[in-house]
């Protein structure tokens, strides 16, 4: 074994080990899905606008990833207050590879997360493409990379939870409200247009909505290649700020 | 070659210096006792000689190697032993020494007999499969030492060490590390507040207090030049009666104290 999959190893354990934590991440998303799935449903298609269940899946999908891997990057405060941290960081391996090895584990259960949330959305009436499966696979990998590298970068610089509400208000609901997740992003006021275009995340719905659901605003190659350029310069930014970290 | 090396080292936290311009050098296969009462600025200065904490100033060397400048080669040089705890809970003891072992590159084979052997020495192989958080304090510092001696480094640290520990098995702890520093010339390096530990096996010893070391020496030479019968005696003489306040200006505390009393 080397670095990168023991500690990879050592996330995946600690997931499957909390069951509570599994079941309570996706009671969220179940309540978006159901609430606004069924409530909007009828508005949206009398607006033209199709099927919403089929249109809101994969932005649930994506903020189930979000809020997964956001959390997984953060952990790293816990680990410096339990202590883990240090244990690592005297290892004589490359920080780098820390990061990533953690950052993997985190990026895992976000998108196993995310596929749970898929999974139960099929028993509510969501009927995706299943042929592009494979690719939204790669979507939700390049949104749950990017978040747990932000979440880690974020990590690296606070000393403890007290800057969490901040982040969680400031940051995160932001991201996820307006991102295209709950409503397209055409003929919108100019302002929030811009911040939609600016946001990550919104790249990410769009993938996966055009690989699931078949629509798509930005195209998927634009898609893929606004996450995985963002995606690599994060990993970079979370790795340098991983490696600078004190205890 | 020395293990350790450390000139004109500092650490301040905010206008509180920690650690104030000290300096000295441990031999090779020495065993090195840091003294000093609480808050002294011992476990500080450990963790800038183990690249955790970046001084304020001041140079350290480690087995030749530049700490500030070469981290990386220098972490592969020490194994530590941290006075806080530094287990993941979430894990069952022998994970924990599993990740230890893959960190610190202990060749795949051979791993599943030292983990065994380790953990059969602090009295845990039948508590191998189960979750750290499960432990008593004792059992979890056990851990954190089978795990610091997993790996063979050049120098050890080891910040208190035996701290809760019965004396049964601090006196076994301490027969494995000092056949360690025999056998493998390990350089140990070591804090502890039991003085009999560090009479026992210390060869050199540096007292530390609010920062500056205070005197340095073998243990009967401090005894000699504090003229007392111990080393306990010594390290009062040498660090004074009043208790210490973890606190950044103590004698203003108790003089405020003092006051609120009247
Ligand atoms: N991160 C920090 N921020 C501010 N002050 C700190 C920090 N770490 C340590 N100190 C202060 O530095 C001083 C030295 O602390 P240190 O932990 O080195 O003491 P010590 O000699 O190891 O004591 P003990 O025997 O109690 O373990 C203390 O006054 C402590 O309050
Ligand atoms: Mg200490």
């Amino acid at each position: 074994m080397n670095t990168l999959t023991v500690l990879w190893l050592r996330q995946l354990k600690k997931y499957f080990r909390s069951k509570a934590r599994i079941i309570g991440s996706i009671g969220q998303p179940l309540l978006f899905l159901v609430a606004l799935g069924f409530g909007f449903g009828p508005i949206f298609s009398k607006a033209g606008g199709g099927n919403y269940l089929d249109f809101l899946v994969p932005g649930i999908v994506a903020m189930t990833i979000l809020f997964t891997a956001i959390f997984s990057g953060i952990e790293i405060i816990w680990d410096r207050q339990f202590g883990f941290l240090k244990e690592t960081l005297v290892a004589p391996v490359s920080r780098y590879e820390i990061m990533v090895g953690r950052t993997l584990g985190g990026a895992t259960i976000a998108v196993l997360q995310g596929a749970l949330v898929f999974v139960i959305s099929l028993f509510l009436g969501f009927t995706p493409n299943l042929m592009m499966l494979p690719l939204a696979i790669v979507f939700a990998g390049l949104i749950a990379l990017f978040f747990t590298a932000l979440g880690t970068a974020i990590a690296s610089l606070l000393d403890d939870m007290q800057g969490f509400q901040l982040i969680m208000n400031f940051l995160v609901m932001p991201t996820f409200f307006l991102s295209g997740a709950l409503f397209p992003l055409t003929g919108l006021p100019s302002f929030i247009s811009v911040i939609a275009q600016i946001n990550p995340l919104s790249y990410g719905v769009d993938g996966l909505r055009g690989t699931l659901a078949n629509a798509t605003q930005f195209g998927l190659p634009m898609d893929f290649a606004v996450l995985g350029i963002l995606t690599v310069v994060v990993m970079g930014i979370g790795g340098y700020l991983f490696s600078k970290i004190q205890v | 070659m020395l293990a350790i090396e450390a000139e004109n080292l500092s650490k301040k936290f905010g206008d509180f210096t920690a650690v104030d311009n000290i300096s000295f050098k441990v031999e090779h296969g020495s065993i090195f006792a840091f003294l000093g009462p609480n808050g002294a600025g011992k476990s500080t200065t450990i963790k800038m000689l183990t690249t955790v904490l970046a001084p304020t100033s001041g140079k350290i060397t480690l087995n030749g190697h530049d700490v500030l400048k070469d981290p990386n080669e220098v972490r592969k040089n020490f194994g530590i032993v941290f006075q806080d705890p530094s287990l993941d809970d979430d894990l069952t003891a022998y994970e924990n020494m599993e990740i230890h072992g893959v960190l610190y590159h202990v060749p795949g084979n051979e791993m599943p007999k030292r983990i065994e052997q380790l953990l059969g020495f602090v009295e845990l192989w039948d508590r191998k499969n189960d979750l750290v958080k499960t432990f008593s304090g004792g059992m979890k510092r056990r851990l954190e030492i089978a795990r610091g001696l997993l790996h063979h480094p050049k120098v050890l640290f080891m910040d208190e060490p035996t701290i809760g520990l019965d004396p049964q098995t601090r006196n076994h702890i301490w027969s494995y590390i000092l056949k360690m520093n025999k056998d493998e010339g390990t350089t140990i390096f070591f804090t502890t507040h039991y003085m009999d530990e560090a009479d026992k096996v210390a060869k050199e010893i540096a007292i530390i207090d609010n920062g500056k070391i205070v005197a340095q020496g073998t243990s009967a030479q401090l005894k000699e030049k504090t003229k007392a019968n111990s080393l306990e005696d010594a390290f009062i003489e040498l660090t004074g009666h009043e208790i210490r306040h973890e606190e950044a200006a103590p004698n203003q505390r108790m003089r405020m104290m003092r006051r609120m009393r009247r």
